[in-house]
């Protein structure tokens, strides 16, 4: 079974759970075996963004000593094998360009995605 | 600093779902250190936030165990703005929907943290400068 990940809803509890949880769910998987690629659409293109950094969150005394490292966890991916796509057209919309990612991300025109679907058996939209 | 306030936030957002749970702590994380009393009353899924029974947990995919993790648990944000208040002359009142509280089954709750009904979201806000409510989307 192949399935695509299609991760749109995006920064969602990022903070609390150190990291984006379909990203994370889909190292899981794959770790067990599963053979998965990402598609990120909407403002999940952002997770491809290099240098991010989201540390300095403090409350109080109360500070996170491990934050979000979303790049690095889809360089986790992309080192595991999983191919990483993202919509070209929801990047260019938010000013964001491919010297701006990491390498290895895949662009694919919105017109093409469609296309894209037909070569898993599952497409899993969060 | 001008004449001390007193804030009520409404919130409503569940831990774990949301960076405006988030936000609204960075909000009251900065009322509380200007020495303002902070009010909060928790709405449904917010009423889990300040959940005693939250538990760190090791995370196999990041390659940490759980003291190294050091997982964020939002009844630890609240515990600290909660002292963090009291450090700066202020005070916090956390109150949690009881009705709310019932339907989830989270009614242990971390010291600091009381039990109220609309009626007190409701005298909190007659009794502050402001209010802002920051609802689930």
């Amino acid at each position: 079974m192949k399935v695509l990940q299609i991760v749109e809803s995006a920064y969602r509890g990022t903070l609390e759970e150190q990291d984006d949880t379909i990203i994370w769910l889909t190292q899981a998987m794959k770790g067990a075996g599963g053979d998965l690629d990402v598609l990120l659409r909407g403002n999940a293109v952002s997770y491809a963004l290099k240098d991010q950094d989201a540390s300095g969150l403090s409350f109080g005394d109360w500070k996170q000593t491990e934050p979000p490292r979303i790049d690095e966890q889809v360089n986790g991916l992309l080192g595991k094998g999983v191919k990483v796509y993202y919509v070209d057209e929801d990047a260019s919309e938010r000013g964001i360009d491919k010297s701006d990612l990491v390498k290895g991300v895949q662009a694919i025109p919105r017109g093409q995605v469609a296309e894209l679907l037909g070569a898993y058996d599952h497409a899993w939209h969060w | 600093m001008a004449g001390k306030k007193t804030l009520t936030f409404a919130i409503m957002d569940p831990p774990y779902e949301s960076g405006r749970s988030t936000t609204a702590f960075r909000l009251i994380d900065i009322a509380v250190k200007r020495g303002y009393d902070v009010n909060v009353f928790a709405y449904e899924g917010a009423v889990c936030l300040p959940f005693a029974k939250q538990q760190a947990h090791p995370n196999a995919v990041h390659g940490r165990e759980a003291e190294e993790e050091n997982h964020p648990l939002p009844k630890d944000w609240v515990a600290a703005l909660i002292k963090s208040a009291a450090t700066n002359g202020g005070k916090l009142d956390w109150v949690n929907c009881g009705l709310c509280v019932d339907e989830r089954g989270v009614a242990e709750a971390i010291e600091g943290v009381r039990r109220g009904t609309p009626a007190d979201l409701w005298k909190l806000a007659e009794g502050s400068d402001n209010t802002l409510v920051i609802g689930t989307r």
